[in-house]
This record gives structure tokens, sequence and C-alpha cells, in this order.
């Protein structure tokens, strides 16, 4: 309730224009198009805007403190539900970060269960963020089939996990369980129509002279504004940021796929879509090579100290059956020292910093979240322009408040 | 693959590229250095942080022209009992280090980068919140995630995990 307390007695916002001149509007945290709990304080004059603050903190939930409470392997749970649009990208900087404190290499087939799940993650979060973007600028349409394809992705999700949306997959060392069958005919189906359902969007959007109206020119970062605020991801290539971490800084096996990053130079909301797009098409050709180099073998790395042992093991052989008592009860320890492993998730960096003391339990676990740092491009994209142009902005840089908060 | 052991010895890493940087344009400034893991640490003196951030951003040797991260540590009962850390990256050198600065925990402050990077503000609200480390020069420093009137900084280690009851 300090929130609003604050804001009743002295607005947070202080008046540049002066006088009677601007007034404060106060967006959020209940508002649709803010995808979340985000609170905006709009300073405008008229209806151009003098000034945005956001105020978040909402769905802060202490992740990193209770990770501090928790077994290695108990983490990978809680890092679900930090994005929760893309949780297995989440899950995989959080295994990627330990097993690179072990000194842990995963078998192959591990490796790409993994880089398909993480592509057909991110295609899953590509299709919320176009779906409520479209939706937010008045394009229903597009929601509807982009939600009939993401079932389909949750579908899968299913398969895998035993779970739509929290999926905890994977595990240090490996995945949890290989994929069952029928799986992989029900993905290469879908692989085989999806790229015709991407120009769908985007025979409904690109061209479409509302959509183009509404997001051509506006809420433009500049690239050197990018680098200052720390912008990463889709939003920071729309401003001519060349990077990319699957391709410059390659982790988890993504040297070995081939796949080209989209670049934009203008910066505004369409460079941004039109990025995200391509990252569809990507995203999706990066799963059918995955598909087509997947090899037979085991999906957990040769490790009994730190993986838990096969069922069947369990019951044959009594080492086995030590392992796992010792792993459920106790944790498996970690040597000491501290690593960041920083993914591209879809939305941007997705950086984990663990650092260990020795025992079963991190000392302190850090999520440089994306949407955090994406949310610094508000004032550079909205100040001066229009109020209607806020929902543009805030759908253009794609934030989850769970990302935000943590 | 098996961990390699950590080297710390200035000899064998004053070859790289940011501690040669930093050795010679701001001496006295790095106390130690870290490869481990692959990866490089930093440990730079409390007063000269901005300097040494703002010499491995703009020389030409360098080019650590994106901050990725700022986050902090709490080492509760060691003294100097905090550390902010800084992960740098190098866009055209596709590299990454860490830059780490120790902090008394009797009166934890460091100046704010926010004047090199301006994204780096909501980071030292987050660390200011939660860890109660003081930004010098930051432009709004106010809690951010927890409410205003929250007493005491959740990520401390003598914070116990429930709250204080």
């Amino acid at each position: 309730m300090a929130h609003i307390d604050q804001f009743r007695s002295a607005p947070v916002v202080e008046t540049t224009t002066g006088g009677d001149r601007t007034m404060v509007l106060n967006m959020g945290p209940q508002h649709p198009s803010t995808h979340g709990v985000l609170r905006l304080l709009l300073e405008i004059d008229g209806e151009t805007i003098v000034r945005i603050r956001p105020d978040i903190g909402f769905l802060h939930t202490g992740i990193e403190k209770t990770c501090e409470a928790k077994f290695y392997q108990q983490v990978v749970p809680l890092t679900d539900r930090i994005d929760y649009l893309c949780p297995m990208t989440n899950n995989f900087t959080y295994v990627l970060a330990v097993e690179k404190l072990l000194g842990l290499e995963v078998p192959p087939r591990a490796m790409w269960i993994r880089l398909m799940l993480n592509e057909l993650t991110r295609i899953c979060s590509h299709l919320v963020w176009l779906g409520t973007h479209a939706m937010d600028i008045g394009a229903m349409t597009v929601f509807l089939y982009c939600f009939r394809e993401r079932e389909e992705i949750l579908k899968m999700f299913e398969m895998v996990a035993g779970q739509r949306m929290m999926t905890s997959y994977f595990r240090v060392g490996g995945v949890s369980m290989d994929l069952p069958l029928g799986f992989l005919d029900y993905l290469k189906n879908f692989a085989g129509y999806f790229p015709a359902r991407i120009e769908q969007y985007s025979d409904l959007l690109t061209d479409n002279p509302i959509w183009t109206g509404r997001t051509k020119g506006v809420a433009k970062i500049t690239t050197q504004d990018a680098t200052d605020l720390m912008l990463t991801g889709p939003t920071a290539r729309g401003s001519g940021v060349d990077w990319d971490l699957r391709r410059d800084m390659p982790y988890g096996g993504y040297e070995q796929l081939e796949f080209k990053v989209p670049v934009a130079t203008e910066g505004d909301v369409f460079a941004r879509y039109i990025i995200r797009m391509e990252e569809l098409r990507q995203s999706i050709s990066m799963v059918k090579q995955a598909i087509a180099r997947l090899p037979e073998g085991p999906v957990k790395a040769d490790a009994p100290k730190v993986v838990l042992p096969d069922r069947e093991k369990m019951k044959t052989q009594m080492e086995s059956l030590i392992h796992h008592f010792k792993i459920v009860t106790e944790g498996f320890t970690v040597p000491e020292g501290e690593v960041y492993q920083g993914v591209e998730s879809p939305r941007g960096e997705m950086g984990y910093y663990v650092k260990s003391d020795g025992t079963a339990k991190p000392y302190r676990v850090h999520m440089r979240s994306p949407s955090f740092a994406n949310l610094n491009a508000l004032g550079v994209m909205c100040e001066h322009n229009l109020l209607a142009d806020v929902v543009a902005a805030v759908g253009s840089i794609d934030v989850v408040l769970g990302d935000v908060d943590r | 693959m098996p961990l390699e052991p950590a080297i710390t010895d200035m000899e064998l890493l004053k070859d790289r590229v940011a501690v040669a940087c930093l050795l010679a344009g701001l001496p006295g400034a790095l106390l130690a250095a870290k490869f481990d893991r692959n990866e490089l640490t930093l440990i730079v003196d409390q007063v000269q942080i901005v300097e040494a951030l703002r010499l491995l951003r703009d020389s030409t040797e360098t080019q650590f022209n994106a901050l990725a991260d700022v986050t902090s540590v709490d080492l509760y009962p060691a003294e100097p009992r905090f550390e902010v850390i800084y992960s740098l990256i190098s866009y055209a050198r596709r590299e990454r280090i860490r830059v780490k600065v120790p902090i008394s925990g009797l009166d934890p402050y460091v100046e704010s980068v926010t004047p090199l990077w301006m994204g780096a503000s909501p980071f030292e609200r987050e660390i200011f919140d939660l860890m109660g480390i003081r930004f010098q020069n930051h432009p709004d420093l106010r809690r951010i995630l927890m409410p205003d009137e929250w007493e005491g900084h959740p990520l401390r280690k003598d914070y116990p995990v429930e709250g204080y009851r």
C-alpha cells in the first residue's frame, strides 16, 4: 500500500513544465495492456508525455533470497516462475551456470533436446508477445491465431515435462527424462506447418496500413541509447545493436546451429516487430536442425554424485540407491567459486550469477533479467511523444513482470 | 571437462587485455585478478571504480562498451563485507569480464556508475534496496522492489529468510 500512500501525499513525479500545465496520470497496476502489474506514472501536458516513471515491485517474491535456502536441484522449479513465458530458457540458464561451476558436461542427446526445447520456448514466448502486442494496438485476430499455435507448443511441453507452463524439465547434468514416444512426430508435424502460419500473421500485420501507422516511427531508440540503457535482445537489435549471445558467445551447443541474427536500424516499434518475426522463422529452422541431428544415447550425464540414478538401477544396485538417497536428502556439493552465465532469452540477456561456498546450497544466486533492464527504455521511447503510443511502446519491449520483479 | 585450478598469479594474467589496460592506465586500482572457469575477474579498489570502468569502456584496446549486469554479494561476517560486481561485455571483441569492488560493512557505499551507463540506475537501486549499499551521486536512490517503509535489507545474510517476526 505504500505506493498508493506515497502517491497521494507527494507525487513521485515532480512537474517540470510547472504550474497548471501538467497533470499526473496513473496507469496500472491493473491495466490490461501493461502485461501484468506494471504501474506507470505519466506526467502529461495535454496529450504529450512530459515524464514517465515506472513503479515496479508488485510481484516481488524474493526468489533470490529463497534460492539461498534451497539445494542446487531445488532451485530449478523456482527459475520457472521468474519469466513465466519462457520457463525453459530460465531452467537452461540456471543449469548451465551450475554445470559450469561443477565442470560437468552433458551427453549430446541432452544437449540437442535442450536446444530444441529452448528454441520452441522462444517461439512460444514470441507468440504471446505478438498476440498481446497486436491486441493492445487493436488487431484482435492475430491474438487468436497466435494462441492457437501456442496451445500446440504447450501440449508438447506437457508431453515432455507433464506441465504446460512451469516445466522444470532441465536438470543439472541433462534433462529429467527422455522424450516420450510420439513427441518427435508431433514436433515434426508442427515444424512442417508453422512456417506458413508465420506468414499468416505477417500477412495480417506487416502491410496493414493501420498497423504500420501505429508502429512506424513510434517510440524510437537510438543505437547509443540502447547501449547506454543496457538494452539487450530484440529491443537492442531493433536499434542497430548487432549482438546476439547465441552467435557471439555460444553456450550449450549453439555454435553447431546455423542461423541468422536479424538487425534493423530504425529503432522504432515496427523494427522490433520485424526482428521478432524474423526470429520466429530462425527459431523454427533451428528446431528443425535439432530434430535432424538428435542422436540416440543417454539424456543424463554420467556423474552419479550429482545426477539422480535411473529407477531401474536403484532397484538393482546398492550404489545407486545410496547415491539417490544422498542427493535427495543432502543435495550435492558444488566446488567453491562463482560463475556468470548469460543466455539469449526471448527478451534479451538472461544472466545467472551463481556463487558457491562449497556446500549443497548456493551462497548467492542473482538473476539478471532482461525485462528489468529493458524497462529503462520507457523514458526515451515515450517522453515528448503521445499518450496513445505508451501502449505500443510497452508492448514493443515485451516486458514480463515476473521477470522484472523476481 | 574437469575443473582447472584458478589462476590468481598476476604475472600470468598481465597479458590479458583488461589487466594490462588497468595496470598501465590506473596504477594501484587493480588489487587482484583471477581466472577461473574461463571467466576473468578483476578486483578493483573502491575509490577508483568509476575511473577504472571508464577506462575499460573508452580504451581502444579493451572496448568494454556494454555493462551487462550489476549485482552484489554479502560475505557476512567477513570484512570487507560486501562485494559489488559489474559484468562488462565488449561487443567488438566478444569478451566478458567481471569487475568486483570489495566494500566495508561499516559504511557500505560506492560511487554510482550511472554517469557511464544510465541503465545501471535500476540495478543500483535494487542493490540499495535489497543489500543496503549506498550509491553516491545516483540521481534517484530510492527503494525499488520492497515497499518504501520496509525495514532492513532482505538479501543480507543476517536477515532471516522468513523476515523479522
